[in-house]
């Protein structure tokens, strides 16, 4: 559909679309609105590659392809060695890579394909410098072989093997602090992001092009399916962790840290406005909630000395 | 002989690797080091600091399956990739190595020989590389340095003409690190006989957006695998062709998949891979001064599996004395099993026996090979083997 220049005029993010209609995704998924917004801030001068997650899905068996870009398939815990190898062929073969007018290479792995199995690859692309943007959506569990635990799950989530019951089993361990492991490499620029804010997602990816050297975004990304979530829901409960300051929105630079989003100068949104619409959190005791809210808060205070020290 | 004067140089089986990655004009070389693979890149490394080469990407992964992996992702974008490794280092790559067959990607790797661990164990031993029989990867033996040299500039211009990739394989230490003549040939010949890869695809070409490697359904995955198959019946005839070419262009002729040596008259032959048919050659002359008709029948292509020309060699003798640097558990040498199969179907099916021979590094000599013919005359003239597998070495 042609867009009249007045409206276009107004939009704050590109009217242009790569991703097509007719994909594979849940309704409300959040990995495909995020893998929409890739598109529109890079255009189809892009090669993605995707590892083993929902993604590998929605992009559609062969030959469909829902990307109007050209698009790697690749093993689960290669995302980050895949994509430097891309790099490294485009130099010898004479393209710019990266850049406003590069091609850009870009890495699309769900938090298991990063935080678990894909870790050391994503380690390696880092340390050694490549000209790519690395983009971990965190939907916070395996959702693509039906939601298992993964390093990014959150404490006291319910997933199919970490299931509540009569004795209580829940995720027991807090969410693994990839963007934390990310920076310890002194990476030129890391971001977090969320669906909830196209334009601080999309001008995170434009500052991630214009960066030369790796970049590392984390995309909060919910899942309807896996979190047992109403699927008109998502938008609200990515703003939400924004709010509660449980998925805060930040940016390193060059050794800098800014917070974006929620204020620092007010309270964040108590954690049960980011739980209440999810099944997977039905099964926390008020125990558990303060557990998480503690965390929550105490991870919060610790990003806000960064920023204040770092800033 | 060929009309060229060569570059003649004493160098290591693992440099001479390294100085035919150089003449092939490679594009990106991800690699993470193990024993005794480490001097290929060791010197790649050098060339580039050297400035020896131009345009040459150099990716130090962190781990074998990133070097796959990077290698592959070089390759989906157009390069000419290489990559090497050994042992543990290969098995780590395994899953990658039906990737890069699968999205038809013609990666050349370097395998050099080594036993898989525990025990630890650094030296020549074939199980590591014939474990990676079914990963669509076209695996070609050297005897010698030389070899090296030449098989991967032949298997560079193989795998980019059937889109598979292509593993060359050396022996531990009997070549990686000892030095020999090797004749290398002057970089314009080179690029003459291996021009500039035309890839499959190229993920650099956004006129039309493609995706390599999605969801295959039933509907469609067993095609796939055809196809695979059938690039590997048509890499047979590349390979011969190419092998010819070869040898017209530089003299030295791989047409055949096996390398028959004075098996015209043989009343059995020796059958083996690598390195280790050098020693059987030597062996052969002292035997035939000793009165033994003896051949040997080195298997250069593994995959492709050379079927016809073993049943054409099976015709001519009355037993096959297999040398298997490597095991099967729970079955026996994988050379063997694979050559017995391709005789089954067939009318000629001498006797066969499969010898085990210096697995982890164990010396095989001269004088082994004597011992193993002695008792294989024995077995032919008995007109059946006294085993099927004989653990030669052991210590009994």
């Amino acid at each position: 559909m042609e867009i009249p220049e007045s409206i276009k005029k107004k939009l704050t993010i590109p009217a242009e679309e790569h991703f097509y209609a007719g994909h594979t995704a849940c309704q409300g998924c959040g990995a495909a609105l995020g893998l929409r917004y890739v598109l529109k801030a890079y255009g189809r001068e892009t090669i993605v590659t995707i590892p083993a997650c929902c993604s590998t899905i929605i992009a559609g068996p062969w030959p469909y392809n829902t990307l109007d870009a050209n698009l790697f398939h690749t093993a689960f815990e290669t995302t980050g060695a895949v994509i430097g190898g891309i790099e490294a062929a485009l130099k010898a073969r004479g393209f710019k890579v990266k850049g406003e007018d590069g091609i850009m290479v870009v890495g699309w792995a769900g938090d298991g394909g990063t935080a678990d199995i894909g870790l050391q690859a994503l380690s390696g692309f880092i340390e050694r410098g490549h000209d790519a943007v690395y983009i971990m959506y965190d939907n916070e569990a395996y959702m693509n072989t039906g939601i298992q635990r993964s390093g990014s799950t959150p404490y006291g989530a319910w997933t199919t093997n970490t299931p509540g019951g009569k004795k209580h089993f829940l995720e027991k361990r807090h969410k693994k602090k990839v963007i934390d492991i990310v920076i310890a490499h002194k990476i030129p620029y890391a971001a977090t992001a969320s669906v909830a804010y196209p334009e601080d997602f999309i001008r995170k990816l434009k500052k991630a092009q214009k960066i030369p050297g790796p970049s590392f975004i984390q995309l909060f990304a919910p899942c309807p399916t896996g979190w047992r979530s109403p699927t008109d829901k998502s938008i609200e409960i990515a703003r939400l962790a924004v709010q509660t300051a449980y998925f805060p929105l930040f940016e390193y630079e060059n050794g800098k840290y800014r917070i974006n989003m929620p204020s620092t100068k007010r309270e964040p949104k108590p954690i049960e406005e980011f739980l209440k619409y999810q099944g997977r959190f039905k099964y926390m005791n008020r125990g558990d909630i303060e557990v998480l809210q503690q965390w929550v808060l105490k991870e919060w205070e610790t990003l806000k000395k960064l920023a204040e020290v770092f800033g | 002989m060929a009309g060229y004067k060569p570059i003649r140089k004493v160098v290591s089986g693992n440099y001479a690797a390294a100085y035919a990655v150089k003449h092939a004009r490679v594009q990106v070389v991800a690699a993470y080091p193990i024993t005794p693979q480490t001097s290929i890149i060791e010197k790649i490394a050098e060339f580039i600091a050297n400035g020896e080469v131009e345009n040459l990407q150099y990716v130090p992964v962190e781990s074998e399956h990133s070097a796959m992996a990077a290698s592959i992702g070089a390759s989906a974008a157009g390069a000419r990739a290489f990559t090497a490794t050994s042992a543990q280092g290969l098995a780590l790559m395994h899953e990658m190595l039906h990737w890069a067959s699968g999205a038809r990607l013609p990666i050349v790797m370097v395998d050099v020989n080594r036993a898989m661990a525990p025990p630890w164990s650094v030296w020549d031993d074939q199980t590591d590389s014939l474990a990676q029989r079914d990963t669509g990867w076209m695996q070609f033996y050297a005897e010698n340095n030389q070899e090296v040299y030449d098989g991967v500039l032949m298997a560079f211009k193989i795998a980019e003409t059937v889109n598979l990739p292509a593993m060359v394989v050396e022996s531990a230490f009997i070549l990686s690190h000892t030095y020999d003549v090797v004749d290398m040939i002057p970089q314009e010949l080179v690029d003459e006989f291996l021009p500039p890869r035309e890839p499959l695809y190229d993920l650099t070409n956004f006129e039309r957006p493609f995706s390599v490697g999605a969801l295959g359904t039933p509907a469609d995955y067993y095609e796939f695998r055809y196809k695979l198959q059938k690039a590997m019946e048509k890499a047979e005839k590349v390979i011969r062709e190419v092998g010819g070419e070869f040898g017209e262009r530089f003299g030295r002729d791989y047409s055949s998949m096996i390398d028959l040596y004075r098996t015209e008259d043989a009343d059995f032959v020796f059958m083996g891979l690598g390195s280790l048919m050098g020693t059987v050659k030597q062996a052969v002359d002292l035997l035939r001064e000793e009165g033994y008709r003896v051949g040997a029948a080195k298997v250069r292509w593994f995959r492709p599996f050379p079927k016809e020309e073993i049943r054409e060699l099976a015709k001519n003798v009355e037993g096959i004395a297999v040398l298997d640097r490597n095991y099967s558990f729970g079955m026996e040498g994988i050379l063997f099993t694979e050559a017995k199969g391709a005789l089954y179907n067939s009318k000629a099916r001498p006797l066969m026996k499969d010898y085990i021979v210096g697995l982890g590094g164990r010396d095989v000599t001269v004088n082994d090979i004597r011992k193993i013919a002695e008792n294989m005359k024995a077995v032919v003239e008995r007109g059946e083997p006294d085993v099927e597998v004989d653990w030669y070495h052991l210590k009994r």
